[in-house]
């Protein structure tokens, strides 16, 4: 596990990339700027106004973090600080663009006496969000001492929390099962993953990733002997031996008991995906990937075939057909498909009876379940009308699309800056990961290197999964988009992640400490 | 403003956005291959200290004046850099500026080589008529040009291997 990272180093010189790291900056700022400005230009004719409020402030956040990090940890990676700010920056540029238009919609809302709907596009909460999450980032590199030194007082790194694997797995899963507590949970967009702390409501489950992340590295930095020495060998395949299957079946339950208290393909293939992972790098056998995929496969195919799980397989349904449900659909028993929408007679008819949700109550009657694929459609809509060049930022209509600020800022994204900003965007995180990844086989400590490429590879599976989802290559899940979303939970977490990393990175890229004197066998070595 | 003007922003922003992307690409690019000042800083750096090393005035071994590029033959330019390709060392790159190059395990090497089947003064390079020569200087385990053994001072064309011990160095343009 080991060879690769002394290859890497004895042939790297070591190098602060100070100035590469603060080029990248600035340009990753002028890329914010300038989005800041297209959406002004375009809307109004003239820069706006939340080119100096917004952007300034951001600028101002950047800086004092590079600063931070220049200072401490000279010889950290130089594109993960850029990287984020750039996808945090053009986030809270769509998000102020989303704003503007939804804002003017609830004058007119309110003009007409309706009633508005408290959660939309917010531009300031954003910005707020992304002030505490980058205060969060300076924060951990201020604490996170040296990783090799996790004993010196007043430091919390990551080796630290390896003291406290199996409590860090409790506290992960108590954080998973907080939303469904009766009191503190909160249903919001049908998705249980809420809870209210004081007047915030925060999703835990974006902490519960990280802490997973620790657990799986602590528990597999100790069994990986075992799961990577012994086994039978068949074919090209050795296999494990059926006592060390324990703990994927017990993360395969776990996943699944998501899967069904959540109906939540996305998630439940997130947790599991990364434990996969992880546990390829820590044994580096291709034997327990396809055992997991096999795994996760007969548990889904089971799991549609059961008929208390119909939720799951309405999901399905509208992935793979979503036309039928536009406005709303109705899926019975024996399959079929009966739309529900405002144009129909059931619906008129519910209508006319005085049903608050006529088409929830007409499907009701039918004996089907009831969902809607509005969203989803409007932001393939939204991904067609961009195209490949997009229709430029502040031209296009992002904003039909329901929560088109959070889950769906990957199709407004799309609909203005085109299949050309979606690459690039998809480009930057997959140097995030990249960046991620090198720093795990440049670590030196196995625990380390399992923490690093775990954080690396959760981030590349969210991305795919809510990315893959708004697309309709896989089933539509409820995740955040990271950096981009609106939402303080995940710009937090995520920012945290990459203080990690950083952090990671500096120990992993500075010279051995020097030797003072030359002679002998005993050697003094610098203490720093 | 007019559509052309909008069209024209929307590229440029794109633009801007992609060529972000390739910065970035273009810093990893630079880590892994080392960028020019990088690796100038590098070569220095593993020159400075070895002359400061040896602990003797430095105006003792006044060296050679630098050969004549292309006044001699060859005509296509002598070569400017030494680069080790394999062993502890490799990556290190030191400037040829004409003076003689000694590799062994000895401190005061130019090239210390922390290598079992290297001798302390095991080899020298030196340029003569716009030609750089290997010479052996009595190692044990002995230097090899390509897969001659050296025995007697021999040209180093650029791009020929050079085996000291588990270490190999080139001469490069």
């Amino acid at each position: 596990m080991n060879s690769l990272g002394e290859q890497i180093r004895s042939v790297l010189p070591y190098q602060r990339r100070n100035a590469a790291s603060f080029a990248l900056l600035a340009f990753a700022m002028v890329l914010t700027l300038s989005a800041f400005a297209e959406v002004g230009l375009a809307r109004d004719g003239y820069l706006p106004a939340g080119l100096f409020t917004y952007g300034g402030a951001l600028l101002v956040l950047a800086f004092a973090a590079y600063f931070v990090m220049a200072k401490f940890l000279p010889y950290a990676d130089p594109l993960l600080l850029p990287l984020a700010v750039a996808l945090n920056g053009l986030g809270l540029a769509m998000i102020y663009r989303l704003d503007l238009d939804t804002s003017e919609g609830h004058k007119v809302a309110q003009l007409a006496g309706k009633k508005l709907i408290p959660d939309d596009a917010n531009a300031t909460g954003q910005l707020m969000w992304t002030f505490i999450g980058i205060a969060m980032f300076v924060a951990a590199v201020l604490i996170m001492r040296d990783t090799s030194k996790p004993d010196a007082p007043l430091s919390f790194t990551p080796k630290t929390a390896q003291r406290y694997t199996y409590l860090t797995g409790l506290a992960a899963i108590i954080l998973l099962l907080l939303p469904i507590v009766p009191g503190i949970g909160a249903e919001i967009n049908g998705a249980k993953v809420w809870i209210h702390v004081g007047p915030l409501s925060v999703q835990p489950g974006e902490f519960a990733k990280l802490l997973l992340v620790v657990f799986f590295a602590g528990y597999l930095v100790n069994k990986r002997q075992a799961m990577s020495l012994i086994g039978k060998k068949i074919g090209p395949f050795s296999l494990p031996r059926a006592r060390d299957l324990g703990p994927i079946v017990v993360i395969w339950f776990f996943s699944l008991g998501v899967l069904f208290m959540q109906k939540d393909l996305g998630t439940a293939l997130l947790y599991f995906g990364l434990f996969v992972s992880m546990l390829y790098i820590a044994t580096q056998r291709l034997s327990w990937v396809a055992i997991g995929i096999g795994m996760l496969a007969v548990g889904v195919f089971v799991a549609t075939q059961l008929p208390f799980m119909a939720h799951v397989n309405q999901r399905i349904d509208i992935w793979q057909n979503p036309k039928p449900y536009f406005d709303g659909g109705c899926l019975l028993h024996d399959g079929k498909v009966v739309p529900v929408n405002p144009d129909t007679t059931i619906y008129k008819k519910e209508q006319a009876a005085g049903s608050g949700y006529p088409g929830f109550t007409a499907c009701t009657k039918l004996g089907g379940d009831y969902s809607d694929s509005r969203q989803l459609m409007m932001g393939l809509f939204s991904l067609g009308e961009g195209g490949v060049l997009g229709k430029g930022l502040g031209q296009g209509e992002p904003w039909r699309t329901p929560l088109s600020f959070s889950d769906f800022i990957f199709d407004s994204m799309g609909e203005e800056l085109g299949l050309t900003g979606l690459m690039a965007l998809l480009l930057i995180y997959a140097l995030i990961v990249q960046r991620g990844m090198k720093t795990a086989v440049a670590a030196r400590d196995p625990y380390l290197k399992l923490f690093a490429g775990g954080v690396s590879f959760v981030l590349a599976l969210q991305v795919f999964v809510i990315v893959g989802g708004v697309t309709k290559l896989i089933p539509l899940t409820g995740l955040t988009t990271p950096f981009l979303s609106q939402g303080g939970s995940s710009l937090m977490a995520n920012w945290i992640l990459i203080a990690i990393l950083v952090r990671m990175s500096h120990d992993a890229r500075k010279p051995a400490p020097q030797a003072i004197q030359d002679e002998g066998m005993t050697q003094i070595v610098s203490t720093r | 403003m007019s559509d052309f003007t909008l069209t024209l922003i929307k590229l440029a922003f794109l633009a801007v956005l992609w060529l972000f992307v390739i910065a970035a690409v273009g810093v990893i690019r630079a880590d892994l291959f080392g960028s020019k000042a990088a690796t100038k800083a590098a070569a220095r750096a593993a020159q400075q200290p070895r002359s400061h090393k040896a602990g003797r005035p430095q105006q003792a071994a006044a060296p050679p004046p630098p050969p004549r590029r292309g006044a001699h033959g060859g005509g296509s330019g002598a070569p400017s850099k030494l680069v080790v390709v394999q062993g502890e060392r490799a990556g290190t790159v030191i400037d040829l500026t004409g003076v003689p190059i000694t590799i062994g395990r000895a401190n005061d090497a130019t090239l210390v080589v922390t290598d079992d089947y290297a001798s302390s003064r095991h080899a020298r390079l030196y340029a003569q008529d716009g030609q750089w020569i290997v010479e052996d200087l009595g190692s044990t385990n002995g230097t090899y040009l390509g897969r001659t053994k050296v025995s007697r001072p021999m040209p180093v064309p650029p791009g020929v291997p050079v085996r000291i011990g588990k270490t190999v160095i080139e001469l490069r343009k």
